[in-house]
């Protein structure tokens, strides 16, 4: 073996005598390699799903024209008279088991450049000819073929879409920039740029996946850090021995990265295992809050290996830069006596308290600016700022604990946690973040919770929802129902990006949409040709009652959640004279059974109010459901973090205990203190980590829920989900300290006693 | 105060075991100072520490102030607050507590404090102007002084140094070890201290000598 190697190996022979250690290393940085790979991938996919479909359906931005009814002969005529259009046939349809949408377009009247590039102009007779349809999905049918498509979608000749579908086109695609001829209105599609609309989820997610890799790089820095404590004898006697101060470090540094390279691939795979279970939910809940479609399906890129690996290398880096500075300034001949691991000066703890305060005063700063960057530019403000600050902060606790206490062991007790202070701050951190980060989201998602829930039940005011498949099955279903039911007609176009409703003036819809702000006596205003607007527009476009639209005066603005879209009300009858589109959609009142309905109508989808209601919460649910996954992994990495320092410290702080031993306390008495202390400071940061936490939730609901989505909800409390999560935390603190507190209360004497017999 | 009989102590190591006592019996009488030297390793430490209750003997009966010493760990830790005190060779001080806490902790541990004899304790230590210092802010001199106040201001009756002046120059050594002569006999305890230095061992009303594992 040469010199280099040999003593790579007695620097690594250190792993094997400390298997827990190494475990902890490459579980910390896994972790957090895994949490950030698996919050990109995932956003990775949603983004390519949306270059997809942006790709794909550019047919969707093209004006188009909309009637009540249009027949092919309709279309023929139009055609006749010049008009440069091109039927299109959309409906929802069973194909192969599953709900597709389902676009049959004419590939010779076609804008060019519309269709997806699927091969149709060089050879148009297959698609044209057989039952040929193109789909996302690759499904069992025997006419369905799979092709680069948005995943959810068909497409197919409009004579394969006629014959699944029925006959009536559903719109015209209208080349140019004209007029509407007579008889039809021309609708602008909303141009719904998915990447825009989603991107404050997309950003929520990576904040989130930011925040968990750095509590997982509070593990790595207190393992390499105890790592390098441990062996400082052996660096010393390496460089006695004649290794330069660089080779040393070099050495390190290879050690390093063969860590960094294990951890970084075990963590791209647990990242691959976490996107691929929380994909589906993230789907959901892309699908039910913004009509965007992210397949479920997750591949292995190779680039997620390169990128994965390249953190958990800069990862270490970083968890390692410190240690290894003080190693290249460490002198041959220091004396063997160390100081206490981590230790930092007074004035050090206070330049970073004040370095803290500066950022959360930065943040507060940032309050003034627009923006969702700006937003969470504060909640990063607030939340290093906070960790920065709890140093100083647990320093002034434990002086008062130990200055209100009484007796001697109670005043040891604290002045010995202060001691430890410095050594466990990074796990303290750690876990006043995930705390804090808890505490926020669960008081935005439980306000955001109760709002809604109220919200939906006052907005699902009738009893049932029904939509007919075309205008005559509608009429029979009016005829059908006769008077047993009263029924108010619904309907709804989005024109250049904006969701335009009719409405009928119905004491029912008055309570169903319970306005936020409005102009005296809004109803009748709606009547008389002003128009209502929903909270994302009027925050969007900084409108408030009195203003104008282009549809008309405003006012009133409601509340309307969980719509991503921009909405305008207007009367029944304005709608009807702008859109004269078929009138489809009722709300009903009446006792008649939902499958009543069904029965007599096998082609009407009938929905009642409880089912709507559930499906709803069900959306609601699981756009939540990814962030209480990630907090919860994110409080599991901190409460490891916690247990890897101390451990870390329970074995250097032998000479601290020791003397306490040898005069008269009991191990026994010493573990339990041990264990206690570690609850103590548990609780202290549960106590920080709660006005944290709030203003975290109010930043959220303030401010980033208002520039994502548009909607600003009222901050509630909830003390019940502050005790649970408080109780856990103890939990996890005292678990975290069962193993170290155990092997204090069994510790062999003689291994106090080498604290007295040897050169420490 | 303090008596041994036929104590024997041995550590498992990797060739089998090492037995570093060999039947050691010894006495000392109340208010008795005695020395104990001995080469290094001989396990002058271990039979002090045997003393002390901080680890148990493999064979043999150890006595303090008439009673044997206890099985169970609470026992013996009950002693130590109750009879005896320790000075070492590192001083192994309370990192974190100052040096006021220092010196009232034990005493304090043992119910014992007294506001007076502190006092005079850190007048003849000549403490005073350290007393709101850290341990890692003394030179070893002051640390060992502290040390012997730490262990005396309980007032204990039977104190136990190990090398108490090991780790300081001789000037310092000389001092600290005048001043822990005086004032053991001021509290009339008996002592138990090891060390290598004939010189100092001299200065003590006894002296016994390990080697091979047995007094003589
Ligand atoms: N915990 C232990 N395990 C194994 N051997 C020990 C242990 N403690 C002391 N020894 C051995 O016992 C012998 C006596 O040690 P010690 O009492 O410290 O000697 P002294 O204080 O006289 O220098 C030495 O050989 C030492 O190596
Ligand atoms: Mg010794």
């Amino acid at each position: 073996m040469t010199g280099p190697m040999f003593a790579l190996s007695a620097l690594l022979s250190h792993w094997a005598r400390h298997k827990v250690q190494a475990a902890l290393l490459l579980l910390g940085l896994a972790l957090a390699t895994a949490l950030l790979t698996g919050v990109q991938a995932i956003n990775a996919e949603a983004r390519a799903s949306y270059d997809r479909a942006a790709s794909a359906l550019s047919q969707d931005n093209l004006p188009r024209l909309v009637a009540e009814r249009i027949t092919v002969a309709d279309y023929v005529a139009l055609r006749r008279a010049g008009w440069p259009v091109s039927p299109v046939i959309e409906g929802e349809a069973l194909i192969g088991g599953q709900t597709l949408r389902l676009i049959g377009i004419e590939p010779l009247t076609l804008p060019s450049g519309v269709a997806p590039d699927i091969g149709l102009a060089g050879d148009p007779t297959g698609f044209l000819t057989g039952e040929v349809i193109l789909s996302a999905e690759a499904l069992n049918d025997p006419r369905v073929r799979p092709a680069e498509l948005p995943s959810g979608v068909a497409l197919t000749d409009i004579g394969v879409a006629a014959g699944i579908l029925g006959p009536e086109i559903s719109y015209l695609l209208l080349t140019g920039d004209r007029p509407a001829p007579p008889g039809y209105a021309l609708i602008h599609p909303a141009t719904t740029d998915l990447s825009q609309l989603t991107e404050s989820f997309h950003l929520n997610l990576a904040a989130f996946g930011y925040l968990a890799f750095g509590v997982g790089l509070f593990i790595v820095h207190s393992a390499i850090g105890l790592a390098f404590e441990q062996r400082r004898g052996m660096f010393r006697t390496l460089r006695a021995l004649g290794l330069s101060a660089r080779a040393l470090t070099g050495l390190l540094l290879a050690e390093l990265l063969v860590f960094a390279l294990v951890a970084g691939a075990a963590g791209v795979l647990l990242g691959w295992l976490i996107a691929g279970a929380l994909l589906p939910d993230v789907a959901a809940t892309l699908r039910g809050l913004y009509g965007a479609e992210v397949g479920s399906g997750l591949t292995l890129r190779p680039v997620w290996w390169l990128s994965g690996l390249g953190i958990a290398v800069l990862g270490m880096l970083a968890s390692a830069g410190q240690s290894l500075w003080r190693l290249g300034r460490l002198p041959v001949l220091a004396p063997a006596q160390s100081r206490a691991w981590g230790r930092e000066s007074a004035r050090a703890m206070r330049a970073q308290a004040l370095a803290g305060a500066g950022l959360i005063g930065l943040g507060a700063a940032l309050l003034a600016v627009r923006g969702l960057w700006a937003g969470f530019g504060v909640l990063a403000g607030l939340l290093l700022g906070g960790a920065l600050m709890l140093p100083m902060l647990m320093a002034a606790l434990t002086r008062a604990g130990q200055r209100l206490s009484r007796g001697t062991v109670a005043q040891w007790f604290w002045a010995d946690t202060r001691q430890q202070l410095p050594g466990l701050s990074l796990a303290l951190m750690a876990l006043l973040l995930a705390l804090a980060a808890n505490i926020g989201v669960g008081t935005m998602v439980g306000s955001f919770r109760t709002s809604f829930t109220t919200w939906i039940d006052q907005r699902l005011a009738a009893d049932l929802y029904v939509e007919a498949a075309d205008e005559a099955d509608a009429t029979r279903l009016l005829a059908w129902l006769g008077n047993r039911a009263e029924a108010l007609p619904m309907i709804r176009t989005t024109d250049g990006g904006t969701q335009i409703v009719g409405m009928v003036d119905h004491p029912l819809f008055r309570r169903a949409w319970p306005l936020l702000r409005a102009l005296p006596d809004p109803w009748a205003r709606l009547d008389a040709g002003d128009v209502f607007i929903n909270e994302q527009l009027a925050l969007r476009r900084g409108l408030a009652p009195g203003d104008r639209v282009e549809q008309g005066v405003i006012a009133g603005i409601y509340p309307d959640y969980g719509n991503p879209m921009p909405q305008v009300i207007l009367s029944w009858d304005r709608h009807r004279a702008l859109y004269p589109l078929p009138v489809l959609r009722y709300a009903l009142i009446t006792d008649i059974r939902a499958a009543e309905i069904r029965a007599a109508f096998p082609r009407v989808v009938v929905e009642d109010r409880a089912a709507i209601r559930k499906a709803s919460v069900a959306v609601f649910e699981r756009t939540f459901a990814v962030t209480a996954a990630l907090n919860v992994l994110t409080l599991g990495v901190a409460a490891l973090a916690m247990f890897a320092s101390l451990l870390t410290l329970s074995s250097l702080r032998l000479p601290q205990v020791a003397p306490v031993w040898a005069m008269g306390l009991t191990r026994g008495r010493l573990a339990q203190l041990e264990f206690l202390r570690t609850l103590a400071l548990a609780a202290l940061i549960c106590g920080l980590a709660l006005p944290l936490g709030l203003a975290l939730a109010w930043v959220l609901l303030a401010v980033v829920n208002v520039e994502a989505f548009g909607w600003r909800l009222p901050m509630l409390l909830f003390p019940g989900d502050w005790l649970r999560l408080g109780l856990l935390s103890l939990l996890a603190a005292g678990l975290a300290a069962a193993l170290p507190v155990r092997w204090l209360a069994r510790i062999a004497p003689a291994e106090l006693l080498k604290v007295f017999a040897h050169e420490r | 105060m303090l008596s041994l009989t036929d104590v024997s102590k041995g550590y498992a190591s990797s060739e089998g075991g090492v037995t570093v006592l060999d039947g050691v019996s010894l006495s000392l009488a109340a208010g008795e100072t005695l020395a104990l030297t001995g080469e290094s390793g001989s396990g002058k430490s271990t039979l002090l520490h045997l003393c002390a209750g901080l680890d148990a003997p493999d064979t043999g009966r150890i006595e303090i102030a008439g009673r044997p010493m206890g099985r169970s760990d609470a026992e013996r830790a009950a002693l130590r607050r109750s009879t005896v005190g320790l000075v070492f060779q590192q001083f192994n001080l309370i990192p974190s507590l100052d040096v006021a806490g220092n010196l009232a902790f034990q005493a304090r541990l043992a119910g014992r404090h007294d506001p007076r004899w502190q006092a005079d304790l850190v007048a003849t230590l000549d403490l005073g102007p350290l007393l709101s210092r850290y341990p890692e802010e003394l030179s070893g001199g002051q640390q060992q002084r502290v040390a012997i106040g730490r262990t005396l201001a309980a007032r204990p009756a039977l104190v136990l140094a190990d090398e108490p002046t090991g780790n300081l120059d001789e000037a310092s050594g000389d001092r600290v070890m005048a001043l822990m002569l005086r004032l053991v006999a001021e509290t009339g305890a008996a002592l138990l201290m090891v060390t290598h230095s004939p010189r100092l061992a001299a200065r003590l009303d006894r002296q016994v000598h390990l080697r091979g594992g047995r007094l003589t």
